[in-house]
């Protein structure tokens, strides 16, 4: 797959330090399950984003392992704990090996 | 003419009502298998996580559901009724601000959701939710 895929991300820039914050990601991607046939009846093989992980300075959020049952264009909603100033770091396992990264910064103040 | 015509249509609704008797147990132990792959067959109690998910669904393919449980270290989604009844399952690192993550999945039809919660302590707690389809997501 690799093209056309964009992930987006929604954090906050600032926040107290210790606060929870709510994090929105979404990333376009066709997420075809292996279950759908084409005009002649063959099955589309699977080709879906297989794993999302969020992590803050080194440290996991969240780690989700997707399955085919995930909708078209993956869509997370969670909440973190921001102890300190740093880099949020998002990333997307493709099943063709494709890795898709963003970051985002947050400031403590 | 008749009664070819008449035999014909009996051994094809027989092996529609065998068909359809043989399609739903099968589905339900798919469930059934995943579920006990992710507890290991430790008992599960209901309680203790909030799974929601609307009551009707007009459009299979994208549901909205939350689940939530104070204490969790794992949670995953299983739709009963899917081809492949695993969801997601979504892993609870140091930072995470609360147990509870939402997301967007697709269900095939009119079944049931069900959440599975591992807790801190090794136990399990189970939730589950109806969920009306109006029209399915998974295509084929």
């Amino acid at each position: 797959m690799a093209k056309g895929v964009k992930p987006r991300v929604k954090v906050p820039k600032k926040a107290e330090a210790g606060e929870v914050i709510t994090i929105k990601t979404l990333i376009s991607h066709k997420m075809e399950s292996g279950q759908r046939k084409d005009k002649e009846g063959k099955i589309i093989p699977r080709s879906i984003i297989n794993r999302f992980t969020a992590d803050f300075n080194g440290q996991n959020v969240i780690d989700v392992t997707l399955e085919p049952a995930i909708s078209t264009n993956p869509y997370f909603q969670f909440e973190a704990k921001v102890p300190e100033s740093g880099t949020f770091d998002f990333t997307w396992y493709d099943d063709d090996g494709s890795v898709y990264k963003e970051s985002k910064k947050i400031t403590i103040g | 003419m008749n009664l070819t015509r008449r035999k014909l249509l009996a051994v094809g609704s027989g092996t529609l009502a065998f068909a359809s008797l043989a399609g739903l147990p099968a589905f339900a132990s798919l469930a059934d298998d995943a579920m006990a792959e992710f507890t290991g067959g430790a008992a599960v109690t209901d309680g203790g996580i909030d799974l929601t998910a609307p009551e009707i669904a007009e459009n299979g393919n994208t549901v909205p559901i939350a689940v939530s449980a104070e204490g969790a270290t794992e949670i995953m989604v299983f739709a009963t009724g899917n081809p492949t009844p695993k969801v997601a399952t979504f892993k609870f690192g140091p930072l995470s601000g609360s147990r509870s993550a939402s997301t967007r999945m697709r269900l095939a039809k009119t079944q049931d959701v069900v959440a599975i919660a591992k807790m801190e302590d090794g136990s399990f707690r189970r939730a589950s939710s109806t969920v009306k389809v109006t029209i399915g997501g998974c295509g084929g």
